[in-house]
């Protein structure tokens, strides 16, 4: 049944939009760890998303491809007081930008919901399709 | 031959497939409003329901192969033939053609025709009990 693939491609959407909420929040959870796990200072992340078919080359579902570091040059903040500042007293504080990251989750978070919507309405379909000729 | 509850229900499941093909485009347009470089496509539902009218899935856009070594064009799902690039409104600076007001306005708009085809074939169904039934 082909109104399942629309249940499909937004399931995918679902699913890579949940991803990039989930990066957001461990930026901003991380805006200020001036140690990661690699020994350096947190680096934001951002996921790629990437259009894939999902049955049939008009069944365009979407996922996250990949995840990449920002590239952004790291804060300075000067803080002599700090263990971890260099001999100037300054110290490397993440690349997470702030804003950046409410406005990328404002945007997942509606677009998450647009493709709930869209799963209700293919579903909606289905069942009077179901119920035909009664 | 074909009888005539073919006939009379030949519009409609046409209708209705094309109807099913465009919400699918439209479901992977939504989808893929975040993606970089990707176009927002349609179909126009007019030629497409003459196309599945007349039993024809391709306008001869398709390749011909002429030749054992040349790659078969497969069309697994069958694509719409019609199914065209949306001319662009606002350029996104990613390459995205996705404008997420017109695609959701068409995805409703698409889900009310089906429901209306649905109606339409109900009572079709109801007519032909009804005539059976002789009541």
């Amino acid at each position: 049944m082909s109104l399942m693939n629309v249940i499909g491609i937004a399931g995918s959407a679902l699913d890579a939009q949940s991803k990039r909420l989930n990066t957001v929040s461990s930026n901003l959870a991380n805006a200020d760890s001036i140690v990661s796990s690699d020994g350096k200072p947190y680096r934001a992340r951002q996921v790629i998303f990437e259009a894939v078919p999902v049955a049939g080359p008009e069944a365009q579902g979407v996922r996250a491809a990949q995840v990449v570091e920002s590239a952004a040059p790291l804060r300075r903040v000067y803080e002599p007081g700090n263990p971890a500042a260099d001999a100037e007293g300054y110290l490397d504080m993440p690349n997470v930008n702030v804003v950046e990251e409410m406005v990328n989750m404002i945007s997942a978070s509606r677009s998450y919901q647009t493709n709930v919507e869209l799963m209700n309405t293919a579903k909606q379909l289905m069942l009077k399709t179901l119920t035909l000729g009664q | 031959m074909k009888s005539s509850l073919d006939q009379a229900l030949a519009l409609h499941r046409a209708a209705l497939g094309v109807r099913i093909e465009r919400q699918q485009l439209l479901a992977s347009n939504i989808a893929n409003s975040d993606t970089p470089h990707f176009k927002a496509r349609d179909i126009d539902f007019r030629s497409a329901l003459e196309g599945a009218l007349a039993g024809r899935r391709d306008d001869g856009r398709g390749l011909t192969r002429t030749a054992a070594g040349h790659m078969e064009m497969s069309r697994p799902g069958g694509l719409p033939a019609q199914a065209g690039f949306r001319p662009e409104g606002q350029g996104a600076v990613d390459g995205n053609t996705v404008n997420l007001d017109t695609e959701r306005s068409a995805f409703a708009e698409n889900a009310l025709h089906y429901e209306a085809s649905l109606t339409f074939v109900n009572h079709i169904f109801r007519s032909l009990q009804q005539a059976i039934q002789g009541q």
